[in-house]
């Protein structure tokens, strides 16, 4: 017994301690994602450099797919509800309670308004079919005319809600027409200041953007 | 969990039971641990990569109303118009091709970031700024560009034209209609070179 010995010590660490960590900030990170609310159709957004976000809530959403049809969502429960009664008044639809609320939880809307009963008649997997083959929402040239139903629907959701922000998302390779129809569509209102959703793209080197950037980044 | 133990029934033992060894109850977290981390990454990502972003844009305003004098008046040699058209083809001219007598020279260029449209307004500026050098243009007068939009064009090619004026730092500029003048020049440089 002439040395004395170190004790062995065990590389086995207390993972107790990390694991309530990982699991809090889990959690979190659960509780703070929102999900994506389903769209009837995929789009494709072009590219900008613009850094935007988009706000989180009183949103109007058009979006345009590549073959022109237009569908139309607000994001608000209650301003959905309030929606929806007002047109089913306005247009003589005569929905039930359950067929609103169909409309009230469901997601854009891409039907003209004689097919609407029907749509919000159908159960999820059916509207999932009904807009692969919806025609959009009918646009006119003139607002006030009855075949233009988008901006009706424009207008009764800026009464539901006037803090709505307008934005668009629409596919890149819709054609140019079909986006100047909302575009006029939304001039006619007097709305001359909306918001295009884009996804993002680095601001190329040696322009004005990319000066402006970097020096706003290195001296404020 | 694998190492637990299984509590004694009745508690007291003969004397010929022998006493079972005490298993321990830790539990290797590792495993935990490294799945815990994986779903915070997955959720970290997509909060905050699904984002999306937009871009926001004031279109003039149009009214029927408004008085010609109160209309806003473009300089016609700080004016820049640019046609988009059909294969993201893009025909520009100097001036705004509204005096009949004489026909723009117009030209054909595309989206490239290097020698595209970009490189046209980047000159187009230097130009203006030369002029408001020289006195021949007021300070007020800025670079204006007209954007009109074919109807074979799409709504990429609008998306990045606007892009391009964030780009270049455009202030002036604004989305028009195309006029018939405006599609037979498109006619005939497209005749001039053919592809």
């Amino acid at each position: 017994m002439g040395k004395h010995k170190m004790p062995r010590k065990s590389t086995n660490v207390d993972m107790t301690a990390m694991c309530d960590v990982a699991f809090l900030l889990l959690t979190f990170f659960m509780l703070a994602t929102q999900f994506k609310p389903d769209e009837p159709v995929t789009v494709v957004t072009p590219n900008s450099i613009s850094e935007i976000p988009l706000p989180d809530n009183d949103i109007m959403l058009i979006t345009v797919d590549p073959d022109g049809r237009i569908f139309f969502t607000i994001d608000s429960k209650n301003d959905r509800k309030d929606l929806i009664e007002k047109l089913d008044e306005q247009k003589g639809l005569n929905l039930t309670e359950e067929e609103k609320n169909n409309y009230i939880v469901g997601a854009s809307i891409g039907v003209p308004f004689n097919q609407l009963k029907s749509y919000l008649a159908a159960d999820g997997d059916q509207q999932g079919k009904l807009d692969d083959a919806a025609p959009g929402i009918p646009t006119d040239t003139v607002n006030t005319s009855e075949a233009n139903e988008l901006a009706l629907w424009i207008k009764e959701a800026r009464y539901s809600n006037p803090k709505l922000r307008i934005t668009i998302k629409a596919d890149a390779d819709a054609s140019y027409p079909d986006i100047a129809r909302v575009i006029n569509t939304l001039k006619g209102w007097k709305i001359f200041k909306f918001n295009l959703i884009t996804g993002l793209k680095a601001v190329p080197p040696g322009t004005a953007a990319f000066e402006k950037q970097n020096a706003g980044g290195g001296e404020g | 969990m694998a190492e637990m133990e299984v509590a004694d029934k009745g508690g007291k033992k003969g004397p010929g039971v022998k006493k079972s060894k005490k298993l321990s109850t830790r539990v290797d977290l590792t495993p935990m641990v490294d799945l815990g981390f994986l779903l915070i990454t997955f959720f970290m990502f997509t909060t905050t990569l699904s984002k999306p972003k937009t871009m926001q844009i004031n279109m003039p305003y149009d009214d029927e109303e408004l008085k010609e004098e109160e209309e806003t008046k473009i300089k016609e040699s700080t004016a820049l118009t640019v046609l988009l058209s059909k294969k993201h083809r893009v025909y520009y001219y100097e001036g705004m091709g509204t005096d009949p007598e004489s026909t723009p020279d117009v030209q054909v260029t595309n989206f490239d970031p290097q020698d595209g449209i970009r490189q046209v307004i980047i000159d187009k500026k230097d130009k203006v700024e030369n002029l408001r050098r020289t006195g021949q243009l007021g300070a007020k007068d800025k670079t204006t560009i007209l954007i009109k939009p074919d109807s074979t064009s799409t709504y990429a090619d609008m998306v990045n034209m606007l892009d391009e004026m964030a780009i270049n730092d455009i202030r002036v500029y604004a989305i028009v209609d195309i006029t018939d003048v405006d599609k037979e020049f498109i006619q005939m440089t497209e005749q001039a070179n053919p592809e």
